[in-house]
């Protein structure tokens, strides 16, 4: 049961990276508006 | 598509019965005036709009929009500005700015969109007009970046493309507050983010642990699982978590306590327990419930959040539609310029349906002037060379030219608003609910843990801290925290889609409890227009005088006109009109003569009977026209503002929930009598200065009684500043809608109505859900001084009376529903 010590914090470290990216993505500014993206996707040009 | 313009329609049938043959107009969808026909075309026309709008749109190759867009439609509200006021220095200093590369940027608030549609044909403006580098729309908050490079492009004339098809830009305020709000907004999102996933590790360590528990686990694992939970958890606490810690200093220091302190009670104590016993290698952690309260917390806080910003950005936007243009005339001719650059001494113009951008005196033209929202009436008084008119007061007659006396700060208008910050300094905050309670909470916690310690001290000292410990992290307020917020939020959201905007939650529970109602006259209990509201002589003179009277601009002339309904195929000849008396003209080879008594009875023999008729409507508020045809006087017309169908039945709905409802409106006080006779209301004030009503509020705060004021204008805004909630009406002029609590985006009283019957259903909620989450508090501190709780118990406990409450918030009705 050892590979837990490896398993565990790696687990810990993925969460963190989705995390990250979440932050990434937020201090990019996609989730400023969350209405029109919508609108925009029935337009298929 | 079809079938809209089917209903369409069968509802205009009533204004034309000859329309169902007529084919809608092509962009609107709305029926065409027989006027307007053309058969021997294809696309038909509402209004010069629409027709602008849909030419640019095809020839641009954008038909497609026509596909997209939803069926019902305004027509286009194409304003035919010129917008040069774009291109002034003093505009693009306040608005536009530079972006690399030699492109400039600026936000516009957008009239008139709704749809996928409009997103679409908006964003299409970089292929509309060359120069335009990005147009990308926000729909809800209907603003559009557009990005551009100069000089392929300039500001004015994409203002005026967008004029032209249908959505009329004006300039988005505030931008430095609005880059605030998204910093908050993107701080809370990357909070709630650490949070979540903190709390699901933290869930996922105390899963191993428990399972632990109960089956054998290897001592180092045991270990290994308590120091990761609490790596997980102290990231939470230490960073999303802190704004409960810093929130409850701030009330601390302010000597004050909200529901932040005991939880940040509640927080400490299980973190340091549980930190302490980690060390140790012994005794219980209570890591995963507190990392999931701080998430469930920060979840309630930001729905919340989201949705009263919402209703607070919609009704900041329709500030921006107030005109900050003027045109000034000078020797080169008129030239737009923006109203803060406004001089005294300028000469202004001011077309019909413009409101006038600065105090000043009439120097050429005669016209009517709309002050009802400097005064409240809604007769438009007659201007002519000399007279003193009013910033913010609409001409509603023909060109005029003005000069400027005063600009600005300087204006009446600015001298109100300054009263509506007076009015709103003067108001007492109301205490919340759940603050007030939270007072009681943090002693009640304390003294039941010394309690739990003490008792457990003589009984078991092993376990006494262990207990205390216990007891303050399960009484941790997490559900009565979200209890009132998430049942409000919910409310106000509901609102908000009924189009109620309200802008703090304190509105919905001073709403709840009856009191004294003030209703303005004006777009409340009346519709706000001139009206023809009685006749009285020979019916056939009607189609007559309303095909003499469309000759005219004057208000109660279009009143005549479109009440009335003439034939419009009627030949007009020899019109003549005479300033504040009346019309004449020929229609039909018949000699009609419409106008004030005196001016009718000075030209043709009086007739006794129907002179009566025109005293009887002058007493009821009425203003009297008399109708001469051949030299007979014929008939005679009572105009005035009529009395909205619903408002008797909701002002009795009204009564029945224990409100007393009172008129004050700055109307003639004849006017406001008969209104309020007709409705059986005691209680009316007629001609009441802004100055007036602001003292009549404030004289019924000092009683005690609860005081809502309901209106428009300018001239109510200081008193809706000063009520304990102020209601502004449809169509309501900045200040007020600035000074109110609550903008209400339909005119009517049964929409107040509605307000009411939500908040009182949303109380209702909230009470519900307190006594829901002190129900799972007190039998969770019952569980725990006993000593049968531990950190499993907690750690279910929790989340159900979170479960609980969020569930009672959403099946609840509050705002819209039959009830």
């Amino acid at each position: 049961m050892t590979v837990l010590y490896i398993v565990v914090p790696l687990a810990v470290l993925l969460a963190g990276c989705a995390v990250g990216a979440f932050i990434w993505a937020v201090k990019g500014g996609q989730f400023d508006d969350v209405d029109t993206p919508a609108h925009r996707a029935i337009q298929d040009d | 598509m079809i079938a809209d313009a089917v209903t369409n329609q069968a509802a205009w049938s009533d204004a034309a019965p000859n329309a169902a043959a007529i084919a809608p107009c092509s962009h609107c969808g709305q029926p065409v005036p027989p006027g307007l026909a053309r058969e021997d075309q294809a696309n038909q026309f509402c209004c010069h709009g629409c027709e602008t709008a849909f030419g640019i749109i095809t020839s641009c190759g954008l038909d497609r929009y026509y596909a997209l867009r939803d069926a019902a439609q305004e027509p286009a509200a194409t304003t035919g500005r010129t917008y040069a006021d774009f291109d002034d220095p003093v505009f693009r200093g306040l608005y536009v700015r530079p972006m690399p590369g030699g492109l400039w940027m600026c936000d516009l608030f957008l009239r008139g969109v709704h749809c996928s549609a409009c997103v679409w044909l908006v964003e299409r403006l970089p292929t509309l007009m060359p120069g335009v580098v990005e147009a990308r729309l926000d729909l809800r908050r209907a603003i559009v970046r557009v990005v551009w490079k100069e000089p392929d492009a300039v500001l004015s004339r994409i203002a005026r493309l967008l004029d032209s098809i249908g959505y009329p830009p004006h300039p988005a305020r505030d931008a430095k507050a609005r880059t605030l709000r998204r910093e908050e907004d993107r701080k809370m999102l990357m909070r709630l983010a650490v949070a979540g996933a903190c709390a699901g590790n933290a869930m996922l360590f105390a899963f191993a642990l428990y399972a632990g528990a109960f089956s054998v686990m290897e001592p180092q694992y045991r270990t290994f699982f308590r120091w990761g939970s609490m790596a997980v958890t102290l990231v939470c606490l230490l960073w999303p978590g802190s704004v409960f810690f810093r929130s409850a200093i701030g009330a601390l220091r302010a000597r004050a306590v909200h529901l932040d302190v005991p939880i940040a009670l509640a927080l400490l104590a299980g973190l340091v327990w549980s930190v302490l016993s980690t060390i140790r290698g012994a005794g219980e952690i209570y890591f995963d419930s507190l990392s999931v309260l701080v998430f469930a917390l920060l979840v309630g806080r930001f729905i919340q959040h989201r949705q009263q910003r919402w209703a607070g950005d919609a009704v900041e936007l329709l500030f921006s539609i107030t005109p900050t243009v003027a045109r000034v005339v000078s020797e080169k001719g008129v030239r737009e310029c923006p109203s803060e650059a406004l001089r005294d001494g300028d000469l202004v113009e001011v077309r019909a349906g413009d409101s006038f951008p600065a105090d000043g005196q009439i120097a050429w033209g005669d016209s009517y002037a709309d002050e009802s929202v400097l005064t409240g009436e809604s007769r438009p008084v007659a201007i002519a060379v000399g007279s003193q008119v009013h910033a913010g007061t609409v001409n509603t007659g023909s060109l005029v030219q003005a000069r400027v006396t005063a600009a600005g700060e300087h204006t009446r208008i600015a001298k109100l608003m300054r009263m509506v910050e007076q009015g709103a300094a003067g108001r007492a905050r109301i205490v919340r609910l759940a603050d007030r309670a939270s007072g009681w909470f943090v002693i009640g916690m304390l003294v039941l843990s010394a309690g739990t310690l003490a008792a457990w001290l003589y009984l078991d000292p092993n376990e006494a801290v262990n207990h205390a410990v216990a007891l303050l992290i399960v009484t941790c307020p997490c559900a009565l925290g979200l209890a009132t917020p998430l049942a409000l939020t919910v409310a106000l959201g509901r609102a908000a889609r009924e189009g109620l905007l309200i802008k703090s939650s304190d509105a919905v529970q001073r709403l709840s409890k009856p009191g004294v109602i003030l209703l303005d006259k004006t777009g409340t209990l009346t519709v706000g227009k001139m009206h023809v509201a009685a006749w009285a002589g020979d019916e056939s003179a009607k189609p007559l005088v309303a095909a003499l009277e469309q000759q005219s601009t004057h208000p109660i002339a279009v009143a005549i006109a479109r009440d009335l309904k003439g034939i419009f195929e009627n030949s007009v000849r020899e019109v003549e009109q005479t300033t504040g008396g009346g019309i004449r003209g020929i229609v039909d080879g018949q000699q009609i003569i419409a106008g004030s008594p005196a001016f009718v009875e000075s030209r043709v023999p009086a007739s006794e009977h129907l002179a009566q008729s025109a005293n009887e409507f002058a007493r009821q508020g009425l203003t009297p026209i008399m109708i001469a045809v051949d030299g007979v006087c014929s008939a005679v017309a009572g105009l005035g503002d009529v009395l909205r169908p619903d408002a008797g039945e909701m002002v009795a709905r009204l009564r029945a929930k224990g409100w007393t409802p009172r008129i004050l409106s700055g109307d003639h006080p004849d006017v406001v009598s008969a209104i309020a006779r007709q409705l059986g209301i005691a209680d009316a004030k007629g001609g009441q200065r802004p100055e007036d009503k602001l003292e009549a509020v404030r004289q019924l705060a000092a009683a005690g009684t609860g005081v809502v004021m309901v209106g428009d204008g300018v001239n109510d805004a200081a008193a809706l500043a000063a009520a304990d909630v102020g209601i502004a009406v449809h169509g309501g002029a900045e200040a007020s809608l600035a000074a109110a609590d609550v903008h209400i985006a339909k005119p009517g009283l049964s929409r107040v109505v509605d307000l009411i019957i939500g908040c009182e259903r949303s109380m209702g909620i909230v009470k519900r859900n307190l006594v829901a989450s002190l129900f799972y508090n007190v039998s969770a501190a019952v569980m725990a001084a006993t000593g049968y709780i531990n950190p499993i118990a907690a750690a279910v406990i929790m989340p159900v009376s979170s479960l609980t409450v969020l569930a009672l918030s959403f099946k609840s009705r509050s705002f819209g529903g039959r009830p």
